[in-house]
């Protein structure tokens, strides 16, 4: 069901911990609904420098956490804060029907994290 | 392909070399309708009349009380939904458990649309339903009790023919699910005293697309699948004369060594517990604690901060195949009812995992099974959130 790229990604996933001295973090989903995701991020002068994740899920959801964490580093908040959910699907290619659900966790613990940040900024 | 593991024997086993042989002449040569008059058709008709006679010796009946189906969800639909049409003016009321196949609670949950009324029993933290709570729920308009042999998840094997005794006492028929009990324990439908059974034979190595209901003589009802006089005009349809003869074979196989295999796969999945128990922390094993007291082929884990898909998708890459009560391999959300039943809690129903093994199986299998799971937990824990080391 799933496709080489997922396989690959599942068996190796990269970005897989805690940012070390993070200034932003966000945590999204619930374990009763199957699913959490924390990410943890460095920003500074509005460039996220380094970014990992961690993951209770599905395979779909690990991959889609690795994925997203991946195209986030080194982009400014702004540009991370487009990342949707859409653009995680297709740099795997494609995800099974019923696993999409699961690639909205990213997009919405990215957005998290960033307004932990806010908060911490005081804006 | 490298290693290739198989332990999911209760979601289906590989047909038995002896049924599939016996099988092949009844596709090409012996292909005749037994329903019909002539050289063909009695040749068919002496293959099922005999096969009949096997099956119904297996359980302890007599071949006018077995009826083919075409799997054990019809049998299942055919003695709920039967027994509903069958004596609905006696009474709208029938008694399950919280922990049925689906061929059962669906059935059940669509009759109550149809004006039925249905309780279902809660069972304790082992999957037992109580004989007391039972008798509890019998009510003047109930008409059919229907409990599961041995539940499919977790193995618990229930106290049928106590349960059976306390519905015949109230004067109310009694149904079982022996899907995942036939070919794996021995019984006697006399003995038992039900007065319905379902089986089907791709859990016994037998063949996929045949189940048979026994339906003890005497015992009025109503037809399921209307159509010609097959089945003593019981259940239509040509009859599958190949799987028939497959699913006989199948089951007199499992029959005559039917004590070794229980034992020897009971071996493997107390060797595997055992294991896995001392490996790995923070697990949940789910079902009877009391190995007598369930299938032989089951266990059934919950691995607290991870998600069964998971933990099944990795062992699928180390080359073994299991089976997951988690939401995510469904489409549905919802974690198994079976777990959720006997207490597991919902985040934690989420990484379960079932392995159900058989006769095919090795020491080496579980061995290596153990060593593959215990380094796929400790990967997905790193990964998880919820996960903090001690």
């Amino acid at each position: 069901m799933y496709n080489e790229k997922v396989m690959e990604i599942f068996k190796n996933p990269q970005h897989m911990g805690e940012v070390e001295n993070y200034n932003a973090i966000g945590t999204v989903g619930n374990e009763t609904c199957g699913d959490i995701m924390q990410i943890t991020m460095r920003i500074e002068d509005g460039i996220i420098k380094d970014a990992k994740f961690k993951t209770f899920g599905c395979a779909a959801a690990v991959v889609s956490s690795s994925t997203a964490t991946g195209m986030i580093i080194g982009k400014t908040v702004e540009e991370a804060l487009q990342l949707t959910n859409k653009q995680v699907i297709e740099e795997l290619g494609e995800l099974p029907p019923q696993k999409i659900h699961c690639s909205v966790l990213a997009e919405d613990a990215i957005r998290a994290a960033i307004a932990d940040y806010e908060s911490r900024q005081g804006k | 392909m490298e290693k290739s593991i198989y332990l999911d024997h209760a979601a289906t086993t590989p047909l038995s070399e002896k049924a599939f042989e016996a099988m092949k002449p009844y596709f090409c040569e012996m292909f005749g309708n037994p329903n019909s008059q002539h050289v063909y058709g009695r040749e068919g008709a002496k293959a099922v009349s005999e096969s009949r006679a096997k099956i119904a010796a297996a359980i302890g009946a007599k071949p006018s009380e077995i009826y083919f189906t075409s799997c054990g969800t019809e049998a299942d639909n055919w003695a709920v939904k039967g027994t509903a049409w069958q004596y609905g003016d006696k009474g709208k009321h029938i008694i399950t458990s919280m922990i049925e196949h689906p061929a059962i609670y669906t059935t059940c949950k669509q009759l109550e649309k149809y004006g039925y009324e249905v309780t279902y029993l809660p069972v304790d933290g082992e999957g037992f339903v109580s004989p007391e709570e039972l008798e509890k729920a019998i009510r003047p308009d109930t008409i059919l009790v229907s409990i599961m042999f041995a539940n499919n998840e977790i193995g618990t094997i229930e106290p049928i023919k106590q349960l059976c005794e306390i519905a015949h006492a109230h004067g109310v028929l009694f149904h079982t699910d022996a899907v995942q009990a036939t070919g794996a324990i021995r019984y006697d439908v006399k003995e038992l005293g039900v007065d319905m059974l379902s089986m089907s034979a791709h859990k016994f190595y037998g063949p996929k697309g045949m189940g048979a209901l026994y339906l003890r003589n005497g015992l009025k009802m109503e037809k399921f699948i209307t159509g010609g006089e097959q089945e003593r005009a019981h259940r239509g349809g040509t009859s599958n004369t190949p799987g028939i003869v497959g699913m006989a074979t199948a089951l007199e196989e499992a029959m005559s060594t039917l004590e070794q295999d229980a034992a020897y796969v009971a071996s493997l999945r107390d060797r595997f517990v055992e294991k896995v128990l001392a490996n790995i922390d923070d697990i949940l094993f789910n079902g009877p604690k009391d190995m007598s007291k369930r299938l032989p082929n089951n266990a059934n884990f919950s691995f607290r901060y991870i998600e069964g898909e998971s933990i099944l998708f990795s062992l699928d890459l180390a080359g073994i195949s299991a089976s997951s009560g988690s939401a995510c391999s469904s489409a549905s959300l919802d974690p198994s009812r079976t777990l959720l039943s006997i207490g597991v809690p919902v985040g934690t129903a989420h990484g379960s995992i079932r392995f159900t093994f058989g006769k095919h199986n090795t020491v080496e299998d579980v061995d290596y099974t153990v060593e593959q799971l215990v380094s796929t937990v400790r990967r997905l824990r790193e990964m998880s959130p919820l996960y903090h080391k001690k």
